[in-house]
């Protein structure tokens, strides 16, 4: 059992008391609710006669459903307005701050958490939403919930919940060039596996995660749930805590800041915490991953062979076959040179503004290939203005690339952005399952934005730190 | 759904259906653009679409299009079933296409989670355990399968094989308590106690006491 771990001390000031089934209920700190998994919660809660209980410690936004492109209102798709009106009749009814488009605060609902300091350290804070394990970056204990467990939350602020074990990953050394923070977290779910982390939290640590920015810890948090890990974190310091800082809930309270970091220092896990499993793995060894399959624990480095499914583990051998044959590749080749027809550069993985810039970056100068349909859709509407600023979109332009508004899109296939028959798409998200994005027959191929950069110029799966060659070539 | 006392799942009878494969993923049980909707209902209709239909509309070979599976209301699969979203609308669509119960290798927590807020088992079974009931309902459609949530046991044929039930779960549903809306809304001066105790909560974030 681990003792002394952010988990553990968190877990504690949340516990309110042990329920008859054996479970513990956990008070909730922060509850953010998107349109897609909330308005069944909420008719359920009518259905009782049911208030929201902390209406104050809920917040939302839409994502999922908004148009990236035409946002004018009623929405083009009657399916997608009616999910808007019935959010936007909920937070009204029940006194909850939404961020609309025309607050110029929607956003993906991991994106706006952390932008505004919402998401803070040392809070609970789930959302019905597999990927809010994004927000543990701040050293939150952030998980997703069903419906069910929304409307748990929504009647009494709690949730009833068994401790998991605790699993501290560290990422030893240094980065080499052109790895991020995505080729950490896919080389983890590779070693780990997609069920790794089925009852457990991840702690995440060591050199290489403490030098990230909060953009990069954000990334890695978040597909945390793609390695089975319910929740995944990173102990808060000085970085957090500058993030926080300039952030809407802080900058005119300095006074606020100081009393809560009082708190967030006191909830880091102990020097001599112990953990139920520690694994390490060599960052400076990591080079740029790709995925050959259709789960995100099926990725390689991008000089590595596909491995033959007879060489993994029995029970990975099937997956593997089929993955195999959706994705039309063949073990023992490299995924280099793989064409590819769409680039996807979003998501609350990647749709930040550190990654639309290190992509920029590359795109700089170039032209995304004739065969290739590229997009960017910024993680929200405040990375898109902050981009804009800086005139990123139009690099992004000029290379021709699709700027457009900010939401999940092409992440889920939900909106209009969808893939079409079998195209293949160079993706910064977070999920290549098949039919993920939108077309079931649809290939979809997991990097870094710097990766999806790369692909987008060459119209093929190519070594970023390559591109040069490939481009004077 | 009432506030009153939720029902008891000491077990479920029935027959089985099998999905084979390994990391069968939320967005396979319902694919996404399903979820543009603002209740449950209806759900059923669209459980596993992609994979029971093709591009026309064209039934694929797919065990809940079979004819000798559908009043089945057991579901049998394998290893980490249930992965990816939390959508409740995964776990949803299969009860209401009629399923009662799951039995498989592993599966996904949040999955299983909201499996069991609408009183639906997911016990697990060793990796041979669950094959050989996968072949069993293959060749015996009809034939009547017991899981026993309580004894934690499967019961086909002339065969009863040990299962395990998650603690909580199985105490939940033995007992009747895995609706934990009205259990925990009993606790709320405790709740409201707690969320002062935080420092991040400010006082006028926590509702005042109403006599109710
Ligand atoms: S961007 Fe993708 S993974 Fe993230 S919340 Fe939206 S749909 Fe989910």
């Amino acid at each position: 059992m681990s003792n002394g771990t952010l988990y553990d001390n968190v877990w504690d000031k949340h516990a309110v008391t042990e329920l008859p089934t054996g479970q513990t209920q956990l008070f909730i700190g922060l509850h953010l609710i998107h349109e897609v998994t909330s308005p069944q919660a909420f008719g359920m809660l009518r259905e009782r006669g049911l208030e929201v209980a902390y209406p104050k410690r809920t917040h939302a936004t839409v994502d999922h459903i908004v148009p990236t492109a035409d946002q004018s209102r009623p929405y083009g798709d009657s399916a997608a307005e009616e999910m808007m009106s019935e959010l936007e009749q909920n937070v009204r009814d029940s006194g909850i701050v939404f961020d609309d488009p025309t607050t110029g605060n929607q956003g993906i609902v991991h994106v706006i958490g952390p932008e505004q300091g919402i998401t803070q350290p040392g809070m609970t804070i789930v959302c019905g939403d597999s990927h809010t394990s994004t927000h543990g970056a701040f050293g939150a204990l952030a998980f997703g919930i069903g419906t069910s467990q929304i409307r748990d939350v929504l009647a009494t602020g709690t949730v009833a919940m068994e401790k998991q074990k605790v699993r501290k990953i560290e990422v030893t050394g240094e980065l080499s060039a052109g790895v991020t923070a995505k080729d950490i977290i896919l080389t983890i779910i590779r070693k780990l596996g997609t069920d790794g982390g089925v009852g457990h939290v991840y702690e995440y640590a060591g050199s290489a995660i403490e030098s990230l920015g909060m953009e990069g810890r954000m990334s890695i948090c978040n597909m945390s749930i793609e390695g089975g890990a319910r929740a995944g974190y990173v102990n808060p310091d000085e970085t957090t805590y500058e993030w926080l800082k300039n952030t809407d809930a802080f900058k005119d309270n300095p006074e606020r800041f100081e009393t809560l970091k009082t708190y967030w220092e006191s909830i880091r896990s102990d020097e001599d915490a112990e953990y139920d499993d520690v694994v390490t793995i060599d960052g400076s060894a990591i080079e740029p991953v790709v995925t050959w399959g259709t789960t995100p624990g099926q990725g390689i480095g991008i000089s590595e062979p596909i491995p033959e499914p007879e060489s993994l583990s029995p029970e990975k051998q099937e997956t593997a076959r089929r993955a195999q044959k959706h994705m039309r590749v063949k073990p023992g080749e490299t995924m280099e040179g793989y064409n590819i027809d769409v680039a996807f550069l979003g998501s609350c993985t990647n749709a930040r503004l550190p990654d639309l810039r290190a992509a920029a970056e590359i795109i700089k100068g170039r032209e995304v290939d004739p065969s290739v349909r590229a997009m960017v859709v910024p993680g929200s509407q405040r990375v898109k203005a902050a981009a804009e600023a800086e005139g990123l979109d139009e690099i992004f332009r000029e290379a021709g690339f699709d700027w457009r508004g900010a939401g999940c899109s092409m992440c889920l296939g939900m909106n209009e952005d969808q893939l079409e028959g079998d195209e293949a798409c160079a993706s910064s998200s977070n999920r290549n399952f098949v039919g993920r994005q939108g077309s079931k027959d649809g290939r979809t191929i997991l990097m870094s934005p710097l990766m999806v950069a790369a692909a987008a110029v060459t119209g093929e799966v190519t070594d970023v730190r390559e591109l040069e060659e490939v481009v004077s070539a | 759904m009432s506030d009153g006392p939720a029902d008891i799942v000491e077990y479920v009878s029935g027959t089985g259906i099998p999905v084979r494969g390994n990391d069968i993923d939320t967005d396979q049980i319902i694919p996404a653009r399903f979820m543009k909707v603002v209740t449950f209902d209806g759900l059923g209709e669209f459980a596993f679409f992609d994979q029971r239909f093709d591009d026309e509309d064209n039934q694929k070979e797919h065990p809940f299009n079979e004819p000798q599976f559908q009043n089945a209301n057991i579901l049998v699969v394998n290893n980490n079933f249930g992965c990816g979203s939390s959508r409740e609308h995964a776990p949803q669509a299969l009860m209401r296409w009629g399923i009662d119960a799951v039995v498989g290798e592993s599966f996904a927590e949040i999955f299983a989670g909201n499996c069991l807020a609408l009183g639906i088992p997911t016990v697990t079974v060793s990796q041979e355990d669950a094959e050989a009931l996968q072949a069993f309902v293959d060749e015996n459609p009809d034939a009547e399968i017991d899981v026993d949530v309580a004894a934690e046991t499967v019961t086909y044929g002339d065969k009863t094989v040990d299962v395990t039930v998650d603690d909580a779960q199985r105490k939940a549903l033995v007992e009747g308590v895995w609706d934990t809306t009205a259990l925990m809304k009993a606790n709320a001066n405790a709740v409201r106690e707690k969320a002062k105790s935080l420092p991040y909560i400010q006082d006028h974030e926590v509702p005042a006491v109403k006599d109710d």
